[in-house]
């Protein structure tokens, strides 16, 4: 035997009425469905914190509708959903909610300058959607109108030139796989753990499929005369924001990419383009590129000498540090993610390295005393993340997950303890050690520092 | 080799036919012209070529002095500054931090950190003020960046005329306190796996910080602006 649920609207449920219109079944979805839309917004609190509810309230699953569950036949087995008209732009499921950028008020003075958070807790797979990748700004989102977009190029070439957006679109194209990483990822961490979730403390990290024009394509169109050794990049956002970058990185993998993830750029991502300079930190993906001037120096501009230098402990700072060394964390479980069940768990995670292709993870359980090998079940591809898991059985005590990567070059993801002997605690940036993950003895999981 | 086969077909309106031999790489080739773009007019160059190299080329003509600078400052940059550029809130601050950055709390400011004034003039031209970005005139920004050279005891005249003539002599305090990157560090001498010597005692807890979002209080700040 067996029987339908309730439909969502009063009367909705008789054949003689029709099915329920798609407003009432948002409806239903937003009162109605208290019980599983309400245990999801539940799962969304706990989760942003970790530290709030526990196991419980962090991550346990939705309680089922039994009228929802066999024999019985739920609702939207019944009647039709929406038709094809109702979205032209797709959004995800309003169970999905609570997987959204977060930012840190105390971080910054404003939120026009500051920076957001990548979800990497809940995302699945290599590719970041573009509307959950993390926001660095120096002066807010920029809105062009591609009509009155232009490049310019000037200084140390035969011939300074203008480009319109169609200029661009019509030089031949690429897609590359890439992470872009701030520089200050990480960057809460360097005296000690701080921030309670990977979001917090790994987010600011995504990676997407560029479309773009190789630079060195767009260069030999104005002719860089022998002595331009020096490209500066300038923006066309409020901060103009701009840095300095070798000419072997324009040759090398540089682009000018006008699409991400398929589609024309996000505006907070730099629409209608952008940099794209490979495995090197993100600031220098100068957004909303307006300028491009050749020169025989450095420009030593402000966001690579008061900003983005790493001060060491002697009071010396180290200044274009461009490449994002590799590193890793477990993105599940962590803080947002605690451990649910005894026996067999899924360890899942992140790896990345900007020098090249990921080589090989490792997983440890006990604080880095043993290791084991995780598996990269998905395409590695160079200076792009890379996904591994691993299995564990969990008895109910205590365990200090760690993950460490390392890259084709032979480069090792250190330790803090070996970052802070070398640099200090006072670098901000490039703080790529191995994170520490305390499951305790009911599954909760903790940002900790181990010493 | 890179093949690029170009073949006017006659009967096509005279359109030009680029194809890829078949023996050419996947890859897009360099050192190829492209009829695409138009030549840049001096003075359109001359409206966005706004940036300033160390030694001071690129700057415009102008001029200011400390003693300006201060009225200037006292209305568009104390109120996020501070009026002795202590930095309200979480803004930068403007003065001061000699002999921090070695030290648990270094405050870098242009008198203890910067290493060339240019980038002074430069960043408050071309971003200052906040969301007022290029709105000042090339001698209110002479005018300012004398001033905070002045608070910072960089030059010690109020009536010091700064200008695009001396801009690039001025002598940062820490004009030697950059080394070039010298990663990779921080390398293990070998690849335990096993039984490695490491300690794995909890030494410090994100909990007990509690300063994960919602728990703002008392919050420690990371100067990134």
């Amino acid at each position: 035997m067996k029987t339908t649920s309730q439909a969502p609207t009063s009367g909705a449920g008789s054949r003689a009425s029709g099915p329920p219109s798609s407003r009432a079944r948002r409806q239903f979805l937003r009162t109605g469905a208290g019980v599983a839309a309400g245990a999801a917004a539940t799962v969304a609190g706990g989760a942003v914190l970790g530290h709030a509810g526990g196991a419980a309230a962090a991550g346990s699953a939705p309680a089922a509708d039994p009228a929802h569950m066999p024999p019985n036949v739920p609702w939207w087995t019944q009647y039709l959903g929406d038709g094809v008209a109702a979205a032209p732009y797709g959004s995800p499921s309003p169970y999905e909610a609570h997987v959204v950028r977060r930012h840190v008020s105390w971080l910054t003075a404003t939120t026009e300058s500051s920076v957001n958070f990548t979800p990497i807790q809940d995302l699945h797979g290599f590719v970041t959607p573009n509307g959950l990748c993390f926001e660095r700004h120096h002066g807010g989102v920029t809105e062009v109108n591609p009509a009155d977009y232009r490049l310019m190029i000037n200084g140390l070439v035969d011939t300074p030139m203008i480009f319109t957006l169609e200029d661009i679109l019509r030089f031949p194209n690429e897609s590359r796989f890439y992470f872009l990483e701030c520089a200050a990822n990480s960057g809460m961490e360097w005296r000690g753990a701080q921030l309670n979730g990977v979001q917090y403390t790994h987010g600011m990290i995504h990676c997407v499929q560029y479309t773009g024009v190789p630079l060195r394509v767009i260069l030999d169109q104005v002719g860089v005369k022998p002595n331009g050794k020096w490209l500066m990049a300038e923006g066309a956002d409020s901060a103009g924001m701009h840095r300095t970058i070798p000419l072997e990185k324009a040759l090398d993998d540089a682009m000018l990419a006008f699409a991400m993830n398929g589609e024309m750029l996000r505006p907070a991502n730099g629409y209608p383009l952008r940099l794209v300079l490979p495995g090197w930190e993100g600031n220098m993906w100068v957004k909303w590129i307006r300028r491009i001037e050749v020169g025989d120096q450095p420009w030593f501009t402000r966001e690579e000498t008061s900003k983005y230098t790493d001060l060491l402990a002697d009071g010396k700072a180290r200044y274009f540090t461009w490449e994002m060394d590799a590193k890793s964390v477990i993105t599940g479980p962590c803080p947002e993610k605690p451990v649910l069940h005894k026996g067999v768990n899924q360890i899942k995670g992140l790896a990345w390295s900007g020098r090249g292709k990921v080589k090989e993870v490792h997983v440890s359980l006990d604080g880095g005393r043993n290791w084991m090998q995780a598996r990269l079940p998905d395409p590695v591809l160079p200076k792009c993340l890379t996904c591994f898991n691993a299995e564990f059985e969990w008895n109910g005590e205590e365990v200090l997950l760690q993950s460490r990567v390392v890259d084709d070059t032979g480069y090792v993801q250190p330790t803090m303890r070996a970052l802070q002997t070398v640099r200090g605690v006072n670098s901000i940036y490039h703080n790529n050690a191995i994170q520490t993950w305390l499951v305790n003895k009911s599954g909760e999981v903790e940002n900790v520092r181990l010493g | 080799m890179s093949v690029l086969v170009k073949s006017l077909t006659l009967g096509a309106a005279a359109s030009l036919m680029i194809s890829l031999a078949a023996s050419a790489a996947n890859e897009i080739p360099s050192g190829t012209a492209y009829d695409l773009g138009r030549a840049a007019t001096v003075d359109e160059i001359a409206g966005w070529d706004v940036d300033i190299a160390p030694d001071g080329s690129g700057a415009p003509v102008g001029q200011g002095t400390p003693a300006e600078g201060e009225e200037i400052y006292m209305v568009q940059c104390a109120y996020c500054h501070g009026e002795f550029g202590e930095g309200l809130e979480r803004y930068p601050v403007l003065f001061g931090g000699e002999d921090t950055l070695d030290s648990e709390n270094p405050v870098k400011t242009p008198g203890s950190y910067w290493p060339y004034a240019s980038t002074l003039f430069d960043y408050i031209h071309r971003a200052m003020p906040f969301g007022q970005a290029q709105t000042l005139t090339d001698d209110q920004v002479y005018a300012l960046t004398a001033y905070l050279l002045y608070i910072n005891f960089v030059i010690d005249d109020e009536d010091f005329v700064l200008s695009n003539t001396n801009l690039g002599a001025i002598e940062m305090p820490n004009r030697e306190g950059f080394i070039p990157d010298n990663r990779p560090d921080a390398q293990p001498a070998e690849v335990c796996m096993a039984r490695c010597d490491v300690p794995t005692t909890v030494v410090g807890r994100a909990r007990i910080i509690d300063v994960t979002p919602d728990n703002d209080d008392d919050a420690p700040a990371l100067v990134l602006e």
